[in-house]
């Protein structure tokens, strides 16, 4: 049976005491969106581009709070120039990244991001970590969180596009 | 006659109780600096476009506590989404306050895209900000930024001038754990 990844993550993100939720959205984080929004314990905050989400969270952080931030790897790009004061005030941060470009993408100019994105993350100083199967997702998301928050680490967790499903893709590839 | 940023800057920081505090990189840090450094004060030395957003992850995560930012023109201008992030979330403890000469200060004073009668207060206006206003005088500008609940908007004229640098700590542990410091002390006081 397939693990219902999405709660699980929601449960970690709660346990955690994660308070303020930046994303923008893609269909792989749409059930995560939705829990988040539903957790009257967390505040959801829809952004218009992923470098919102980097002053967002570092804003929650000075405040005294917890935030993470959900995107898709296309976003990875845009966050580039703004990891940089991630980096230099070593601010807490955790992502969870949904897949682009890999294995099932109907969408050619999705590729070179979503091929680029864990070596951009790193680059950037973000420790990267790679979520093949459901699974391993929470388990992954915990330990990014632990290490953000208790060590002032930066931290993305990259969910493969294979675990969101590739069918959802074809079908927008017919529609 | 024209508004001095510095003396704009300084009357809106002055007795400033709790405010916390965060500046666009550039011009507008100097400018809370040369007010009087304080470990409330977050300014930024770079993620140019920021500014806004972190005010809004602040104000967030403090709702009962004011928060201003101060940022340049051309630094809202790199983050004009962020006014519709904050028109959704409606934060009441939010100012922005956008002190603009019309130039790019620190990189050879180039115009910006206001000196062309882009209208930044308008924009937040149309993003949902509870108030927005472009004014060319200091008149009631405190009252603003220390009690009218927001989302407030400011988008401040002033002269265009070179002044002498007035520096921060430039180093960014320091400015974040200082500003998490200060905070919970004032919180400790007054739960």
């Amino acid at each position: 049976m397939q693990p219902d990844w999405p709660a699980e993550v929601h449960r970690e993100l709660a346990a955690a005491g994660v308070r303020v939720v930046g994303y923008v959205p893609d269909a792989g984080h749409k059930r995560l969106i939705e829990l988040c929004h539903a957790d009257r314990k967390m505040r959801a905050v829809p952004l218009t581009t992923e470098e919102e989400g980097i002053g967002l969270a570092c804003g929650a952080w000075l405040g005294g709070e917890r935030a993470v931030l959900l995107m898709q790897s296309s976003g990875v790009g845009n966050l580039i120039n703004v990891l940089g004061m991630v980096s230099v005030c070593r601010f807490p941060l955790v992502m969870v990244i949904t897949m682009r470009g890999e294995q099932g993408e109907f969408n050619p100019w999705q590729v070179p991001m979503g091929e680029a994105s864990a070596r951009v993350l790193e680059t950037m100083g973000v420790a990267v970590r790679q979520a093949g199967e459901p699974q391993a997702i929470a388990a992954h998301v915990r330990t990014a969180l632990m290490r953000a928050f208790e060590g002032q680490g930066a931290e993305a967790v990259l969910i493969a596009q294979r675990v969101i499903g590739i069918k959802s893709f074809q079908e927008q590839r017919e529609q | 006659m024209s508004l001095r940023r510095r003396d704009v800057v300084k009357k809106l920081l002055e007795k400033r109780g709790g405010l916390l505090v965060v500046a666009g990189l550039g011009s507008t840090a100097w400018d809370i600096t040369a007010a009087g450094d304080a470990d409330l004060n977050f300014p930024t030395w770079g993620a140019m476009g920021q500014a806004a957003m972190l005010g809004l992850g602040i104000a967030l995560a403090q709702p009962k506590r004011r928060v201003l930012v101060v940022t340049g023109d051309g630094e809202m201008l790199m983050g004009l989404g962020s006014l519709a992030t904050i028109g959704v979330q409606q934060p009441k403890n939010l100012t922005v306050v956008v002190i603009d000469n019309e130039r790019y200060g620190e990189t050879g004073m180039q115009a910006t895209h206001t000196a062309h009668g882009v209208d930044l207060a308008a924009i937040a206006k149309a993003c949902g900000f509870r108030n927005s206003a472009m004014v060319t005088t200091g008149k009631d500008l405190r009252k603003i930024v220390h009690e009218q609940p927001g989302p407030n908007f400011l988008q401040i004229k002033v002269a265009a001038e070179k002044l002498p640098l007035v520096l921060p700590p430039h180093d960014g542990v320091h400015l974040k754990e200082r500003f998490r410091k200060a905070l919970s002390d004032v919180l400790e006081k007054k739960p």
